[in-house]
């Protein structure tokens, strides 16, 4: 079977669920690590931009409508589909990052996991960042974490897989939209786990994935005033530009930082807002 | 509810109505205060002598006259403090958090021991009626350095993981409209998490932290763990530009939160936000009418407006609507405006010239537009700073009182006729601090609540603040938490 000619994939955005080309017609050759060629992928557009954000936007509302149960579900569902798909995964992070294929393969196998964890923690948030405020005088009073809204995501470069699941999960966890912005260099892996939302039952619209030029499309999404948060993580030397550029509309910024490991919830309170609603207490 | 039923309603209204008495006034003293004639800056421990700074003047805004003078802090001051702060930090953040907690619940109590004297000085100095400097701003202030002392033996409990870290020296800034109890504030956090602080009070309003700035004294607070730098815009600059700072804490408008953030984003220091809002009371028409007129009233008049979280738009639903109106204006010319060192006073001074400019200009902007102006008839002062009770009808959402913050005693009522309505006009703002919610149904208010944008909903009550319940904005309002255990995140390295 060894001279069967393979059939070979086109790597397009993610965009309300669909795959598409940049409406630009743009796309740029990416490379193995050893500098061959490995794919064309779209070269998204700031207007590709604009209108993942407006689909981010879209889908917000009826994201965190579901029952944080069903939203764990969907989570949980995308990390059934990345099962079924490890190998490939794995040959994509080998490929991508010039590592031997069982370290890939434990790397992809440890990003699955992450997406298990977080989908366990849609309905245990509101208990563990939330509660009650025993104020003095006759209120009930509590305070829920609530989605700040859309999320912009800058992936970084040196974790295709494992660092795109971390930026990209905790946001959705906490009933955020997310905007990704795939690493330029090796975005084939976050172009799969998008390819992956669209058969999980994520609502089109509540992950899109986008390649292309970093540093056009980084400060179209960090200005842009209908995002709400923006995790710089794969913005490297560009992160003080990019986080002062987020300041227009006073975004939520979360800056690179080494994680403090496996049990860091740092992600997941990021990207929500103390929602405290005080309640009259009579007769 | 029929014509006849409203008339009844008009003539209990009229019996019991206030505007027709007079009282005698019942002034507080001014000398309670114990004002000296001039400042220096309070920094690692000690006063500096006021003769060492230029000084400026702070006023009564009930009178235009001058107070007192205070220290224009200049950048070179700013430095000091810092380093001061610097110095101080291993000390203070190394030493058990039981001890952090004795100074706070000390400063605590010192605060209520002075209250009488803090409260009129905040009075003299921010125009505000004495009613809620004594009665709100001060007993606030100390029940947030309690409720905070108690946080500081506790902070592997507060949900950051086991023993979190301060962040180091934290630079507050503060606003004019409660002085004491917006330091109260950013200090009590910070020092229970183990930071060391430059405070730097709003140009128009430094006394009562000077006057805190003794009480730290009487406390045993060591030297340099707080820093007290009065100035104006400049001084606060130098402080946000200070690379030896490791927080920014800011209240104040979104224009200079926004340029803060900007300045910050290249050296990435922490940063929380508490800026302006638009807020929105909404009022059903299952609303608790009596509690409903006090509580928009008290969300819009309370401290002549000047509130960053203030229900400067009032929602009605449109069938009570012209009831609604008619008792709210009629309460208006109720309210007692005047000396607010009178403890018959509601409404009391505008904090400054500018500030009353700025009022004028977006009222004079209401009328332009097309909104029609209800104002108070009360006489006022002849001298110092004021604004009658105003409120706007026929406003829509374009006009510049819906959407600008006017930070004065302002309302702008517009009206809805759906829960979706309600909510998409709530939220039709850049803004997102606080809303209120009327109705006696209270599975419909937390359907609004669910919807509204704002990090603080008040369902049948408005502006109530407690130490332990976080308070701040989303969207342009800002960002984190003040109060709660929310609160520390803002000051430690989490």
């Amino acid at each position: 079977m060894s001279d069967r000619i393979d059939v070979r994939k086109t790597y397009k955005l993610v965009v309300k669920g669909a795959f598409v080309r940049s409406e630009s017609g743009r796309s740029y050759e990416v490379t193995d690590a050893t500098g061959a060629f490995w794919a064309n992928v779209a070269q998204a557009s700031r207007k590709d931009l604009r209108e993942a954000v407006v689909a981010a936007r879209g889908a917000q509302r009826s994201w965190w409508a579901m029952t944080a149960y069903n939203r764990g579900q969907v989570l949980y569902r995308l990390a059934e589909m990345a099962e079924a798909r490890r190998a490939e995964l794995a040959e994509h992070v080998a490929v991508a990052e010039g590592i031997d294929p069982v370290v890939a393969s434990d790397a992809v196998a440890r990003g699955i996991d992450r997406i298990v964890w977080y989908a366990g923690w849609t309905d245990k948030v509101a208990q563990v960042l939330g509660g009650a405020n025993p104020v003095a005088g006759p209120y009930f009073n509590f305070s829920l974490p609530v989605p700040c809204g859309v999320v912009g995501v800058i992936a970084p470069t040196d974790s295709s897989f494992e660092g795109f699941v971390d930026a990209v999960l905790a946001p959705l966890a906490t009933g955020n939209t997310v905007v990704a912005l795939a690493s330029e260099t090796r975005p084939t892996p976050a172009v799969l786990l998008g390819e992956m939302s669209a058969t999980a039952d994520l609502p089109g619209g509540v992950l899109n994935v986008l390649t292309g030029r970093r540093d056009e499309l980084a400060p179209v999404l960090c200005e842009h005033e209908d995002v709400d948060g923006v995790d710089l993580d794969g913005a490297d030397e560009t992160v003080g530009a990019l986080a002062s550029l987020a300041a227009g509309s006073i975004k939520r910024v979360l800056r690179p930082r080494s994680s403090a490991g496996d049990g860091d919830v740092r992600r997941l309170r990021a990207f929500v807002e103390t929602s405290t609603v005080w309640h009259t207490i009579g007769q | 509810m029929s014509s006849a039923e409203i008339d009844v309603t008009d003539q209990q209204l009229d019996q019991s109505r206030l505007g027709g008495f007079t009282y005698d006034p019942a002034p507080e003293s001014a000398s309670v205060a114990r004002l000296a004639s001039a400042y220096g800056l309070f920094i690692d421990g000690a006063f500096s002598d006021p003769g060492a700074h230029e000084q400026f003047e702070t006023l009564n805004p009930a009178t235009a006259r001058p107070l007192a003078t205070v220290a224009h802090g200049s950048s070179e001051d700013v430095d000091r403090a810092v380093a001061a702060a610097r110095r101080a930090f291993p000390a203070w953040s190394s030493m058990p958090g039981s001890a952090r907690a004795k100074y706070l619940f000390r400063i605590a109590r010192l605060i209520q021991e002075r209250a009488r004297e803090l409260a009129v000085v905040e009075t003299l100095d921010n125009g505000k009626p004495i009613r809620e400097s004594r009665d709100i701003d001060v007993p606030l202030a100390a029940a947030y350095f309690f409720y905070y002392a108690g946080w500081a033996d506790k902070l592997d409990y507060a949900g950051f993981g086991p023993s979190p870290q301060p962040l180091g020296v934290a630079g507050q800034i503060i606003p004019w409209n409660f002085p004491l109890l917006m330091a109260a504030w950013k200090l009590a956090p910070a020092l229970a998490a183990g930071n060391t602080c430059v405070l730097k009070p709003a140009e128009t309003t430094p006394l009562s932290a000077l006057v805190l700035a003794d009480i730290l004294t009487q406390a045993d607070l060591p030297a340099g763990v707080v820093n007290i730098v009065t100035g104006d815009g400049a001084t606060g600059a130098a402080l946000v530009a200070h690379p030896g700072v490791d927080k920014i804490a800011f209240t104040g408008s979104t224009e200079v939160g926004r340029l803060i953030q900007q300045r910050l984003g290249e050296r990435g220091t922490h940063l929380t936000l508490e800026l302006g809002g638009k807020g929105a009371n909404i009022v059903f028409e299952d609303a608790p009418i009596d509690e409903m007129v006090e509580g928009v009233i008290d969300g819009i008049f309370f401290n002549q407006g000047h509130v960053c979280c203030a229900g400067s738009r009032l929602l009605v639903q449109e069938s009570i609507a012209d009831e609604v109106v008619r008792r709210v204006l009629r309460r208006v010319e109720q309210l007692r405006v005047g000396d607010p060192l009178d403890k018959n006073t509601d409404v009391g001074a505008i904090n400054s010239a500018a500030q009353l400019a700025r009022i004028e200009e977006l009222t004079e902007a209401g009328e332009a537009e097309g909104a029609t102006r209800h104002t108070s008839a009360c006489a006022l002062p002849n001298e110092g700073y004021w604004f009658a009770p105003t409120v706007f009808t026929d406003v829509a959402q374009s006009h510049r009182i819906a959407r600008e913050e006017i930070f004065g005693p302002v309302l702008s009522v517009l009206t809805f006729r759906t829960p979706e309505e309600a909510v998409a006009k709530a939220n039709n703002t850049t803004y997102g601090l606080a809303c209120g919610v009327w109705s006696e149904k209270g599975s419909r208010t937390l359907w609004v609540a669910q919807r509204l944008r704002a990090g603080v909903i008040w369902a049948n009550t408005y502006n109530r603040f407690d130490p332990t319940s976080p308070f701040g904005g989303m969207r342009e309002s800002g960002f984190g938490r003040e109060g709660g255990r929310h609160g520390l995140e803002a000051y430690l390295d989490v």
